[in-house]
């Protein structure tokens, strides 16, 4: 029962060097709990220390983004594609 | 001749300048976590081999604390993340703004400022830090406002002495100590003013938005404030404040740096205002006293004599413990400039680069 996670190029390094890696179905939240126990540094990007999913960060789970809500309890069914992408927001300073 | 290193902390990356003939010609390496903010930097010597560390801003993937042990060939970043408030504590670092190693007696104590307002202390050489709970459940916090850069801890200020006595600053909560090791904390604000509150309530108890604080710890009862409009000294570490501005172009500004010596000589950068954070009459210069603030004078011989439009920020300024002592600063525009004679002359180093946010100096070998 697993899914897949679909990285931006900037997260890859933190995957050894993978575009896509498995994760494990259930729950979002389920799952990046699991990825913390494999790849902690990629983990730790996508949420902050209180398992919360960081502000500036899109995910997509089967197309659908999961930012409004609660988005750890999203169900993640076997087979399904978490996609990340930075948001578009941001800039100040640049 | 010996190795000294300036650590660069720029918008979008980190350079270390390398001098090996005591200080009169740096050479500047790559640039390393290219786009990412670097606010906090610090250079270890207690130990052999030195530790650097940087606060990186990973843009939309958080914050990361990380450190080299090999002068930045190689960066450590611990399978635990090194620093984060504890479950359910209903918050999250959003910026690392000053990593702090304590006096030489206690070598293994690090300590670290964070966005929100909260300081973090590591026993194990900044391998894992653990909250400071006494200042994070300080009565005053749900009363401290973010400045203009957010809600940071920006400066930790240890005791050269008493390992208890620890001062801290925030924006724009003003200044807190500690004597008891960070149990209880007390504000040490008297005598600063707040210039942006109302008339009648502009010397409060806490809220003030002081930029920077500095003294030399040969003498630690004696502080210097760079306040939001107002320069400070205190002879009684903290209990009371009063303005030693006379004599400065404009009492605004963000860096403040102690003389590694002597403890009467200071240097500072002015602005001319809040809402015009630009050199006064864009004439680039550091300000400098020698007598604790009674009178100081103005150091640009080597400056760009041009009109200057750029701001030196809290942590883009530093002495080196030469003798005699290095200064350095760092612009917004991307230029850091040095002094190996006490900020007599100065010398461009660095250029081209984004803006500067921390600057930490060191001899390394």
């Amino acid at each position: 029962m697993t899914s897949r996670l679909l990285l931006p190029a900037v997260l890859r390094r933190y995957a050894d060097d993978q575009a896509e890696i498995e994760i494990r179905s259930g729950t979002l939240g389920t799952a990046l709990d699991d990825l913390c126990k494999r790849m902690p540094q990629l983990e730790r990007r996508l949420r902050d220390e209180q398992g919360q999913l960081r502000p500036h960060i899109l995910m997509f789970v089967d197309g659908v983004s999961v930012r409004s809500g609660t988005p750890m309890d999203t169900p993640l069914p076997d087979g399904a594609e978490v996609f990340v992408a930075p948001a578009v927001s941001g800039g100040s300073g640049d | 001749m010996g190795l000294t290193i300036l650590l660069i902390g720029t918008r979008k990356g980190l350079m270390i300048a390398r001098s090996t003939d005591d200080r009169r010609t740096w050479a500047t390496g790559d640039f390393q976590f290219l786009n990412q903010e670097v606010y906090g930097v610090a250079i270890d010597t207690r130990h052999d081999p030195p530790r650097i560390f940087a606060g990186v801003g990973t843009g939309h993937w958080g914050p990361l604390l990380t450190y080299s042990d090999d002068i930045g060939k190689s960066w450590t970043e611990p399978a635990e993340p090194p620093i984060g408030f504890p479950q359910g504590s209903d918050a999250a670092v959003a910026r690392v703004w000053q990593i702090q190693p304590a006096p030489a007696d206690q070598p293994d104590v690090v300590y670290a400022g964070v966005e929100p307002h909260a300081l973090f202390r590591s026993d194990d050489r900044g391998e894992s830090f653990a909250l400071v709970e006494g200042l994070w459940r300080h009565p005053h916090r749900p009363s401290w406002t973010p400045g203009g850069g957010g809600a940071c801890l920006h400066t930790v200020l240890p005791h050269p002495t008493d390992p208890d006595d620890v001062m801290v600053v925030m924006s724009a909560a003003g200044v807190y100590r500690t004597r008891d090791g960070g149990a209880s904390w007390e504000p040490a604000n008297r005598g600063i003013q707040a210039a942006f509150l109302p008339e009648d309530q502009r010397f409060p108890e806490f809220g003030q938005c002081v930029h920077k604080v500095a003294f030399h710890p040969d003498r630690p009862e004696r502080l210097f404030a760079q306040n939001h409009f107002g320069v400070y000294r205190s002879d009684d570490r903290g209990d009371s404040w009063t303005a030693i501005e006379s004599g400065l172009p404009s009492n605004f500004g963000f860096a403040l740096v102690a003389h590694p010596h002597r403890a009467d000589t200071l240097y500072s950068f002015p602005l001319q205002a809040d809402a015009e954070r630009f050199p006064p009459e864009a004439k680039l210069r550091v300000y400098r006293t020698e007598n604790a603030g009674d009178s100081w004078e103005p150091l640009s011989e080597g400056l760009p004599r041009d009109p200057y439009y750029a701001a030196v920020l809290r942590d883009a300024m530093v002495a080196d413990s030469a003798d005699p002592a290095g200064v350095y600063f760092g612009t917004r525009l991307g230029e850091v400039y040095a002094s190996r004679e006490e900020g007599e002359n100065w010398s461009l180093i660095a250029s081209h680069i984004p803006d500067v946010l921390s600057l930490r100096v060191a001899e390394v070998a």
